[in-house]
């Protein structure tokens, strides 16, 4: 379904000699399905069961309230500083919906809802963001690789697996990769569009352009137009997608999965997209932010718009919201309980991890850690 | 048994775990069809085709973090950076992931790879062709650092480097690469990766030291040895990191004196934590200062000056005689 609208700009040798970029040679698509409003375009609407948009959208909805709560726990000194989702979740749950579990999910750190789509259990994140690598992994997690926070550098790990994949021949699975608009400005993003393009290997870039990389604006981080466009010069299509319409979101990564699935190599998606909070719980936006452009997209939101589309539907309405809500706030008040009970943090469990094998350098290091722990603890 | 230089040593052991295990790919700048800038991949890309012997872009963090990649799904990525001097635009990526996704995920998601990569100075190359900086790796968390000094213990090393659960850092001596020649097994050989070899046993005096300055060591070994009469015991580091302090603190308990010989800068330095390593288990049984001969801290000279820079047999021989004599 994606044409390669964009074709790169071969060679004319026709054309008269300029330096002027005025006369542009290449054009982005775009796709929209839903609009902010809730309006549908009816010949794009994908083919999804009744089920499947219920879970789509209760993935949001629950990727919402985890969010606020984490952040509430933040705010209460009860968790550590952690990054905000609200405002992109149609971005990572409407691609993870077009996934299958053989499928990778390489993530950066603004995926909350995709996460929980992939299985994740809504515990991990108040561990991870409490200071504990036991939030970062989960029965059945094997393909979903955890939060990267280091820019731009998982966009290159994705095209390794994408490599595997296709030397093994696992025609069933692809890579779905999630970076900012912060990370197009990294050499990782750009050495990993260049090997996925000479590898024509099956990965989708999901690139969440959501206007801000912390303080600098998307203006101030490239002068290009769009960030799809920076795909053209890879010969990989690029497409730009709105980030708050879960369908469209769906739709293309569908789309680019297929293609990929059947060897026709990357993709590159820009899903634009809003922060409507703070970078993490130790930013504050109003330094920077203008209060408009965050009013304007709180207008965008993608989870009001898609209750429209549902109850438009016939499928949604006040009752089943309310059932919703009561089930979710349930779900997460059983998660905090769970995550507050656990004690079973062992303090040396960082040795375990070093190396595979055990080494006598390390194990001494244990053995005077430990030994200082309880000199300590019998100090107090 | 066949006698190879360590090029061929080295390009044995990749052949025969590429034959052994379908999971082990080799990929980096050049190695395909061009066998490697200085030939150690020769003849694999005809043998196992270009999809296990890949020539990648020219881009050091996209050969590491693509082989990340490769490692978390399965396969056993053998990646060469061309010269070790460019590997610095990889280090990003082992720092930040390959060193630590084991720790990150509490072993559920592992990094099995090794990244090759000729280093060190003494074959009159450009700028950045020359350094000896193993310190840099040794000091990140969860990356082993090895560094051969013969044919066959790169061969042997190199083969279990590949089969290690964790990423190797494997550093190459250019200079020794075609220097001389041994009998190589043409059978299996494996070498603990963590461990230190006492390459001749002695009881006077200590001598530590890798990679290609092991030949000039050897040879001052001998000659004040058979000068002086002195026993003296060589070992060869081997590992860089994790770095066996057992069998040096050993030695210097029987001897009382060593001396470390490196070609890296001295500050912050594997001879750096010899010392330190020394002063945690042997400090009491020292007879004499631990002296080291070393590179210097300043950037590695153009060629034209690094003669005097690289530890010669005439500054190795000094340092050991002055600490028999303290």
């Amino acid at each position: 379904m994606i044409a390669k609208t964009c074709e790169p700009h071969t060679v004319d040798r026709q054309q008269p000699y300029a330096l002027d970029l005025r006369e542009r040679t290449f054009k982005i698509s775009h796709l929209q399905i839903l609009d902010e409003h809730g309006n549908l375009d009816a010949e794009r609407e994908p083919d999804l069961s009744t089920e499947d948009l219920i879970s789509l959208y209760r993935a949001m909805v629950l990727a919402r309230a985890v969010d606020q709560r984490l952040l509430k726990l933040q705010r209460q000194g009860r968790i550590g500083t952690l990054p905000l989702c609200t405002g992109q979740e149609a971005a990572s749950c409407g691609p993870v919906l077009a996934m299958t579990d053989k499928d990778w999910f390489v993530g950066s750190y603004r995926e909350l809802g995709g996460r929980l789509m992939r299985g994740e259990p809504i515990e991990n994140g108040f561990l991870l963001y409490n200071g504990y690598e036991e939030g970062s992994v989960f029965p059945g997690g094997e393909r979903t690789l955890p939060v990267s926070i280091i820019i731009g550098a998982q966009t290159l790990h994705a095209v390794g697996i994408a490599y595997a994949m296709k030397i093994r021949g696992e025609t069933d699975s692809a890579v779905v990769c999630f970076l900012g608009d912060g990370a197009t400005s990294e050499g990782d993003v750009h050495e990993a569009l260049n090997f996925a393009s000479v590898w024509q290997v099956p990965v989708v870039f999901v690139c969440a352009n959501n206007h801000w990389a912390i303080s600098l604006p998307r203006e101030k981080q490239t002068h290009s137009r769009t960030l799809a466009q920076k795909a053209i010069a890879y010969d990989i299509p690029g497409i730009q997608v709105d980030g708050n319409d879960a369908l469209a979101m769906y739709q293309v990564t569908k789309d680019a999965l297929d293609r990929a699935r059947a060897g026709g190599g990357p993709t590159f998606v820009e899903a634009v997209t809003y922060r409507l909070m703070m970078h993490t719980t130790s930013d504050d936006p109003s330094r920077y932010q203008p209060p408009e452009q965050l009013q304007a997209w709180e207008a965008r939101d993608p989870l009001s718009r898609f209750k429209s589309y549902l109850e438009a539907k016939g499928i949604w309405n006040d009752e089943r919201q309310a059932d919703l809500d009561a089930e979710i706030k349930q779900q997460i008040e059983d998660a905090v309980k769970a995550f507050e009970a656990r004690k079973d943090f062992k303090p040396d469990a960082p040795f375990d991890h070093v190396f595979g094998t055990k080494v006598p350098r390390i194990e001494e290091q244990r053995a005077e850690f430990l030994d200082e722990l309880r000199k300590e603890s019998t100090d107090a | 048994m066949r006698k190879m230089n360590m090029v061929q040593a080295i390009n044995l052991a990749l052949d025969q775990e590429m034959a052994n295990d379908d999971r082990v790919v080799a990929l980096g700048q050049d190695i395909g069809v061009n066998g490697g800038v200085f030939r150690v991949t020769e003849g694999l890309f005809e043998k196992y085709g270009e999809a296990r012997v890949i020539d990648t872009p020219l881009a050091e963090s996209g050969i590491l973090g693509t082989s990340i990649g490769m490692a978390i799904a399965g396969l056993r990525p053998v990646a060469e950076m061309q010269f070790s001097g460019f590997s610095y635009l990889m280090f990003g990526q082992l720092e930040g992931h390959a060193a630590r996704l084991r720790s990150r995920t509490q072993g559920a998601i592992t990094v099995p790879l090794v990244v090759r990569m000729p280093y060190g100075g003494g074959v009159r190359a450009l700028e950045h062709h020359s350094e000896s900086h193993e310190a840099t790796y040794g000091h990140v968390p969860g990356v082993k650092v090895v560094i051969p000094s013969t044919p066959s213990n790169a061969r042997a090393l190199l083969v279990s480097a590949i089969r290690d659960p964790d990423p190797v850092i494997f550093m190459e001596p250019k200079r020794s690469y075609r220097a001389f020649r041994e009998e190589v097994s043409e059978e299996e050989q494996v070498m603990e990766i963590g461990k230190a070899q006492i390459v001749q046993e002695g009881t006077d005096l200590t001598v530590v030291s890798w990679g290609a300055v092991m030949r000039p060591t050897l040879q001052a070994v001998e000659e004040v040895r058979d000068q002086r009469g002195i026993s003296i015991e060589l070992i060869d580091l081997l590992t860089i990191s994790p770095m066996d302090g057992d069998t040096i603190s050993a030695s210097v308990e029987k001897t009382g004196r060593c001396v470390v010989v490196q070609e890296a800068p001295r500050s912050f330095s594997p001879s750096s934590e010899i010392i330190a390593t020394i002063n945690d288990k042997a400090l009491m049984y020292l007879e004499a200062p631990v002296r080291r001969v070393t590179g210097y801290d300043v950037a590695t000279p153009y060629f034209g000056r690094e003669s005097a820079y690289i530890p010669t047999n005439g500054r190795i021989r000094q340092a050991i005689e002055e600490t028999i004599d303290f």
